[in-house]
C-alpha cells in the first residue's frame, strides 16, 4: 500500500471529485428544501429550484411594471461600473505608488510608514465618514472600494518590485538605461502580471466593500437588491442573485488568468512541459 | 584608453574593515583575476569598480578622473546569476543596451533603427554561438548559454571595462572550458580591461594577465573586524602567452596545461 501522498487522481478521478461537493451540496439543498415544503408548501426559507427559475424569470427578463427596466441586468450594470471603477483607481494607483516605493528608496522611505498605517484602517469603520465627505450617491461607493483595496494592492506590488534581483536593476543601469527607461523597461513588464494576480486576490475583497456600501445606501445594484428582498424574505431572488455574484467574480477572475497566460508568455517560459 | 589608478583605498561598515590601503594601477587590456577567501572584499571591491558602492577613504579613477559613483555603460558587468531580464528574449535582451541609448523617452526602438540593432546583436549573439536561440526566454536556455547571453548583453555598448562576479561560479567543468575560450576570445579581441572575481584560484591563473590576491594580513582574534583585507600578491603572468597559445591549440583544457598551471599555481 503506497502512502496517500503518493498517489495521484487521473484525469477522470479530478473531475469526479471535483464534481463533488459540488454535488453534495445540491443534494444537500434538495432533500432539506423538499422536507420543508412537505410541512408547509408555503415555505419561503428553502423554495425549490421551479421558484427560483420563476424568480429570476421575472426579475431579469420581464420589465419591471414600476421603471420599465429589467431590474437584474440594471442591477448588474451598476455593480459592475462601481467595481470596475473603484478598482481601475485603485490599480492605476497601485501601479505609480507602488513601483515608486519599492524602486526609488526616497519614496520608499517618504511612504512605506503612512501606507503600513493606512492599510490596517479597517475600510467599514471609515464608511460613514465616505458617506459624509462624498455624499450618498455614487462616488462613496467607489472610493470605498479604492480604500479597501488599494492600500493591500500597493504593499503588494512594492514588496514585489523591491524584491527584483538588484543584479538585473544595475545590468540594466550598465546598459545605460535611465530611471525612467529602467521603469517602462525592466521593471513595468515584471510587474504587470504581478499586479494583474494581485488584484484577482483583491476581487474577493472589492465585491465585499461594494455590496457593504449598497446595502447601507443605493438605489440600485446588486447588493442593494438582496438588502432590499431580504425584507420580504424572498430567498427565492437572493439565491440566483448570490449565485449571479459569484459567477461574475469567478469570470472575472478566469478573464485576469487568460490575460496573463496570453500577454505574458515569458511567464510559463522553461516551466512544465510545455 | 581605459586605465584604472585605486588610490589608498579604504572600505569600511559600521564596526568592521573590509579593505584597507588599497593601492593599484592596471593598465589599458589588462585582465585581472581577484582570488582570495571568502569575505575578503574582493566583491566589494568589484562593487566600488561597478559603482554600486563607494569608498569609504582614497578613490578609484579612470583615465585620470574619478570613476562616476555610480553604474553606467562604461562599465559592463556579468553577475553569477539574475543577469539577464527574464521577461525579454535573447535579442531584446541584447538590443537593450541600444534600445536605452537611441531611445530616451520610451527606450525602445523600432522600424530600420531597430533593424540596425537587431543586426549588430545578431553578429555578437553568432559570436558567443547563441544565434540560433534569437527567439527564446532566458527561462528556456541552459546556464552557461544563459552566460554567454549575459556577456552579449554586456557587449552591444563596448564597455570599457567589463567586470565579472564569479560569472562561471554556476556552471559544469565543460561549460567552464567554453566560456574560457569564449572570453578570452572576446578579451583579445576588443582590448578591454577586464576584472574577474573568482573563488575558484585554478581559473583565475588560466584566464588572467594579472591575479590579484585578497587576504587579511593582521587578525586581532578578539575583535575580527578591526582590520581589512589587503592585496597580498599581486603577480603578473608573464608566462601567460604561451599557456594561452597552448589552450587555443588544445581546444579546452588538456592534461597537460592543467599540470602546468598546477605548477604555477604552486611556485607562486
Amino acid at each position: 500500500m503506497r502512502r496517500i501522498i503518493n498517489r495521484r487522481p487521473g484525469r477522470g478521478g479530478i473531475v469526479f471529485w471535483g464534481a463533488l461537493p459540488f454535488l453534495g451540496a445540491a443534494a444537500l439543498y434538495a432533500v432539506a428544501s423538499a422536507l420543508r415544503l412537505a410541512e408547509n408548501p408555503a415555505d419561503k426559507l428553502l423554495p425549490p429550484l421551479s421558484a427560483m427559475a420563476a424568480a429570476v424569470a421575472r426579475i431579469a427578463f420581464t420589465p419591471d411594471p414600476r421603471t420599465g427596466d429589467y431590474l437584474m441586468w440594471a442591477d448588474t450594470l451598476a455593480s459592475l461600473h462601481r467595481l470596475g471603477l473603484g478598482l481601475g483607481v485603485a490599480t492605476a494607483a497601485a501601479l505609480v505608488i507602488g513601483i515608486a516605493m519599492g524602486l526609488i528608496p526616497y519614496v520608499r522611505a517618504g511612504l512605506s510608514p503612512f501606507v503600513a498605517i493606512l492599510s490596517m484602517v479597517p475600510p467599514m469603520a471609515v464608511l460613514p465618514v465616505l458617506f459624509i465627505v462624498f455624499g450618498l450617491d455614487e462616488l462613496s461607493k467607489v472610493v470605498l472600494i479604492v480604500v479597501g483595496v488599494a492600500p493591500f494592492l500597493i504593499r503588494d506590488l512594492a514588496m514585489r518590485t523591491a524584491e527584483l534581483p538588484a543584479e538585473q536593476i544595475i545590468k540594466a543601469q550598465t546598459l545605460g538605461g535611465s530611471t525612467w527607461q529602467i521603469v517602462l523597461r525592466v521593471v513595468l513588464p515584471q510587474m504587470l502580471p504581478r499586479l494583474v494576480d494581485a488584484v484577482r486576490l483583491s476581487l474577493g475583497p472589492a465585491w465585499l466593500f461594494l455590496i457593504s456600501a449598497e446595502a447601507i445606501a443605493a438605489t440600485e445594484g446588486l447588493g442593494y437588491r438582496i438588502f432590499l428582498v431580504r425584507r420580504y424574505l424572498a430567498m427565492d431572488v437572493i439565491l440566483p442573485y448570490v449565485a449571479w455574484i459569484t459567477l461574475l467574480a469567478f469570470v472575472s477572475d478566469y478573464l485576469l488568468r487568460l490575460f496573463n497566460a496570453r500577454c505574458f508568455p515569458w511567464l510559463k517560459a522553461g516551466k512544465g512541459s510545455a | 584608453m581605459s586605465h584604472v589608478s585605486v588610490r589608498g583605498l579604504w572600505k569600511e561598515y559600521p564596526g568592521q574593515v573590509v579593505l584597507e590601503r588599497v593601492d593599484l594601477e592596471i593598465p589599458s587590456g589588462e585582465f585581472c583575476a581577484m582570488v582570495g577567501p571568502s569575505g575578503c572584499g574582493k566583491t566589494t571591491f568589484l562593487r566600488m569598480l561597478l559603482g554600486q558602492e563607494r569608498p569609504t577613504r582614497g578613490g578609484i579613477f579612470l583615465d585620470g578622473r574619478p570613476l562616476v559613483a555610480e553604474p553606467g555603460p562604461d562599465r559592463g558587468v556579468v553577475f553569477q546569476r539574475y543577469s539577464v531580464f527574464p521577461h525579454l528574449t535573447v535579442l531584446e535582451n541584447v538590443i537593450l543596451g541600444r534600445e536605452f541609448e537611441g531611445s530616451r523617452f520610451l527606450g525602445k526602438l523600432f522600424g530600420a533603427r531597430r533593424r540596425t540593432a537587431e543586426e549588430e546583436a545578431k553578429g555578437i549573439l553568432a559570436a558567443v554561438g547563441l544565434g540560433d536561440h534569437l527567439r527564446k526566454y532566458p527561462a528556456e536556455l541552459s546556464g552557461g548559454m544563459q552566460q554567454r547571453l549575459a556577456i552579449a548583453q554586456a557587449l552591444i555598448l563596448k564597455p570599457k571595462i567589463l567586470l565579472l562576479d564569479e560569472p562561471f561560479g554556476a556552471l559544469d567543468a565543460g561549460t567552464k572550458a567554453q566560456m574560457y575560450e569564449l572570453l578570452l576570445r572576446l578579451w583579445s579581441e576588443r582590448k578591454m580591461t577586464v576584472f574577474m572575481v573568482t573563488h575558484d584560484l585554478k581559473e583565475g591563473f588560466t584566464l588572467a594577465t594579472r591575479v590579484l590576491a585578497f587576504d587579511r594580513v593582521r587578525v586581532d582574534p578578539t575583535d575580527p573586524g578591526a582590520y581589512g583585507a589587503r592585496i597580498t600578491y599581486d603577480l603578473l603572468l608573464t608566462e601567460k602567452d604561451a599557456v594561452q597559445q597552448r589552450l587555443a591549440a588544445a581546444g579546452a583544457r588538456s592534461r597537460e596545461t592543467e599540470d602546468r598551471l598546477g605548477t604555477l599555481v604552486a611556485t607562486h
